[in-house]
């Protein structure tokens, strides 16, 4: 009775406001990232030899650096310079950074596996340059990219319990302030465990239904 | 009068829906090499493959030695299976192996020989199918013709009693098909029994002690190779030998 | 030569012994992992129905769930709850290692499914029980196939492992963060630790892909 009660008022109303404080972070950083993604993996194919290495920089620095010690260069590391973050700046901005550049590798992938015959073939039959990569690169890079950037969300979402590390209290972080107040670290990380379950099962059943939406006969996805 | 070695009886298999074996017997004596011939899907390499179970049959018996076989039983199954030879149409080396080492694994893994003994046996068979300087060799390094002799060589390294050839020679090159056709000749006259289905219709007359014309799951007709394919019993029998010998060439 | 310079330099002795405590700990867990993960990945491929469904249900979960959540679990909960007494070191490799068991089962699965249907046919006719043709003729083959899985699997593993230092795990992370509270040069440091950690998966990537051609077989592809 007394656990029902503790539940009731201490834990269901910290683990929700802390679920909403996750979304929050995911939502934005999933954007952004996918964003920056996007823009840096078109830039590492089809761009000048500067900005190529440019972007490869980036992309290797932020996927071989680990996510932790990313957030925390934002967070603890930036007022070095004098700039100083939020913990959930810090965290959306650490998790677009890095989240970016992974997708910009799925991207990469994905225009470099289009074969040249079919740019050929466009520019023969007197596609413009715009024209083309919206009608024939786009749409089968599109499906080359996807399950690895979807993928990629759904590690976005798990790691988005990185933030407590650097002070932003989400789901995790309600869950460890909970836990330590009343001892219950069993039940109370089981429960925030079975959130992260049910938001990384419901984007992969989304990433799937999208994915069969999109799925052509003979054409094959990268799978990673 | 003898008793056959092999013995089968109304083997039988559906594939949901479609049956592709309709009750098959056979019945061999040692020494013999039935030659099964048919069009494609006939049912010849299911039925060889229910032969040793490597496909389940639903229904019939096999009897070797005039003993019957229950596959249920594991450990009945597996010896049986050292008695009876496998070769596949498409070879099935151990791709992470050597020449050598894909004729001695048998040996040393289920007859428990010890690898020296098996590697001194393995080293004769390969020797006798003509690769003794290609054993330390993989898979991907030899050609089509060199691979089915190291299968071969592998049934052989297990003392079968009794061989199953399913199409050895319609995965190879038609130059490299001789080689395989030499190997198998010379089985034959050390008396091997076997059964072998294949589309090389000259060979198999110059060799088989008896053909069988399968079509449709069924045993159609069998007998000597003259009375088959210059005197056949049945149409279907005769329309066949006619098409394929147009195609070959042969004879 | 600047402050921070000099903080770094006077620091990385002492982070680069905290490199060994991370190599530790992801070979630990990457052994750990394969260790459960192989005979995960068989009996997913071999298995009847309840198998097939217990393995998945666990590679579900165990992919489902922030490593730092399980971090947690593990330590402060079912280590208290159970009455056992682990260090944060081997909870940090038990949880990594059980985490990387369901993304090495997957893995595994994956070389065992694109090995030709023939090589178990093959072990069958020579008289093979399905447990000898699995362990001499599919395993050797499939680990082979695995090895560039396992190598972006122990990249991923050393990079998580920098997560292991919210349970005190005295490793690279941890290091750096500890010497930048007291020196206040946190940017260095943990820009120097970023570093050695890119070092680590570069020399591990380097090792694998040794190993790869040691145990190369004539005609086995990368992919």
């Amino acid at each position: 009775m007394e656990t029902l009660l503790y539940m009731q008022t201490d834990v269901f109303p910290a683990l929700l406001r802390g679920f909403g404080v996750s979304i929050r972070l995911i939502v934005p950083s999933a954007l952004v990232g996918l964003a920056i993604g996007i823009i840096v993996g078109v830039l590492r194919v089809y761009g000048n030899s500067f900005v190529k290495i440019a972007a490869d920089l980036y992309a290797g620095l932020f996927r071989g650096i680990p996510l932790v010690i990313q957030l925390f260069i934002w967070y603890f590391g930036l007022p070095y310079f004098k700039i100083f973050l939020s913990p959930f700046a810090a965290s959306v901005l650490g998790f677009s950074l890095c989240s970016g550049a992974y997708h910009s590798e799925y991207v990469r992938g994905a225009l470099l596996s289009i074969k040249r015959g079919q740019m050929l073939a466009a520019e023969s039959l007197g596609f413009s340059k715009i024209g083309m990569i919206v009608s024939i690169i786009l749409p089968q890079a599109v499906r080359r990219a996807l399950p690895g950037a979807g993928n990629e969300i759904i590690y976005l979402i798990k790691y988005s319990s990185l933030a407590y590390m650097i002070t932003c209290i989400e789901l995790t972080g309600e869950g460890k302030i909970l836990a330590s107040n009343s001892f219950r670290f069993t039940e109370i990380f089981l429960t925030v465990g079975a959130c992260y379950l049910l938001m990384t099962s419901v984007a992969a059943i989304i990433l799937a239904k999208v994915e069969n939406h999109l799925k052509i006969p003979g054409f094959e996805q990268q799978r990673t | 009068m003898t008793s056959p070695i092999l013995r089968i009886e109304n083997l039988s298999k559906k594939y949901g829906q479609r049956e592709v074996l309709k009750g098959v017997s056979l019945e061999v004596e040692k020494g013999d090499l039935k030659i099964l011939i048919g069009p494609s899907g006939a049912g010849k390499s299911t039925f060889l493959h229910c032969i040793n179970f490597l496909v389940k049959p639903d229904e019939g018996h096999v009897w070797l030695d005039n003993e019957e076989i229950h596959p249920a039983r594991k450990r009945e199954l597996y010896a049986y299976r050292q008695k009876v030879g496998m070769i596949f149409q498409d070879f099935n080396l151990f791709d992470h192996l050597t020449a050598f080492e894909n004729v001695r694994i048998g040996l040393v893994k289920v007859k428990g020989i010890g690898k020296d003994a098996a590697g001194a046996r393995a080293a004769q068979e390969l020797e006798r199918v003509g690769l003794k300087e290609h054993m330390q060799k993989y898979p991907s390094q030899l050609s089509g013709g060199q691979k089915q002799r190291v299968s071969i060589a592998r049934a052989l390294a297990m003392d079968p009693e009794v061989m199953l050839l399913d199409e050895p020679t319609s995965a190879l090159d038609p130059e490299l098909i001789g080689e395989v056709h030499a190997v198998i000749r010379d089985l034959g006259k050390s008396g091997m029994t076997m059964i072998m289905a294949t589309h090389q219709i000259g060979f198999a007359s110059s060799l088989a002690s008896e053909i069988i014309f399968m079509e449709d799951g069924r045993i159609l007709e069998q007998g000597t190779p003259s009375k088959i394919f210059n005197d056949p019993d049945n149409s279907r029998t005769r329309e066949f030998c006619s098409k394929i010998t147009d195609l070959y060439g042969e004879r | 030569m600047p402050e921070s310079l000099v903080a770094v330099i006077d620091a990385f002795p002492y982070l680069l012994q905290g490199s060994l405590v991370t190599l530790a700990v992801v070979a630990g867990a990457l052994s750990f992992g394969l260790l459960v993960g192989a005979p995960l990945a068989i009996g997913q491929v071999y298995g009847g129905a309840l198998i097939r469904r217990s393995v998945g249900l666990y590679v579900w979960f165990f992919r489902g769930i922030p490593l730092l959540v399980f971090l947690f679990l593990f330590y402060f909960g079912l280590c208290t709850a159970l009455g056992i007494n682990l260090s944060a070191f081997t909870v940090a490799i038990i949880v990594l290692g059980l985490i990387s068991s369901a993304y090495q089962s997957q893995i595994i699965r994956g070389a065992i499914q694109s090995l030709p249907e023939g090589q178990l046919k093959a072990a069958r006719a020579l008289g093979m029980s399905d447990i000898k043709a699995i362990v001499n003729i599919i395993i050797p083959q499939a680990l082979r196939l695995s090895i560039p899985g396992f190598s972006n699997e122990y990249s991923i593993l050393l990079k998580d492992s920098a997560v292991t230092y919210a349970l005190g795990v005295a490793e690279i992370m941890a290091r750096a963060h500890f010497v930048a509270t007291r020196t206040y040069h946190h940017f260095p440091l943990y820009f120097a630790a970023g570093l050695i950690f890119m070092i680590l998966t570069w020399l591990g990537v380097k090792v694998l892909r040794l190993l790869e051609d040691r145990v190369r077989i004539p005609g086995y592809s990368h992919n």
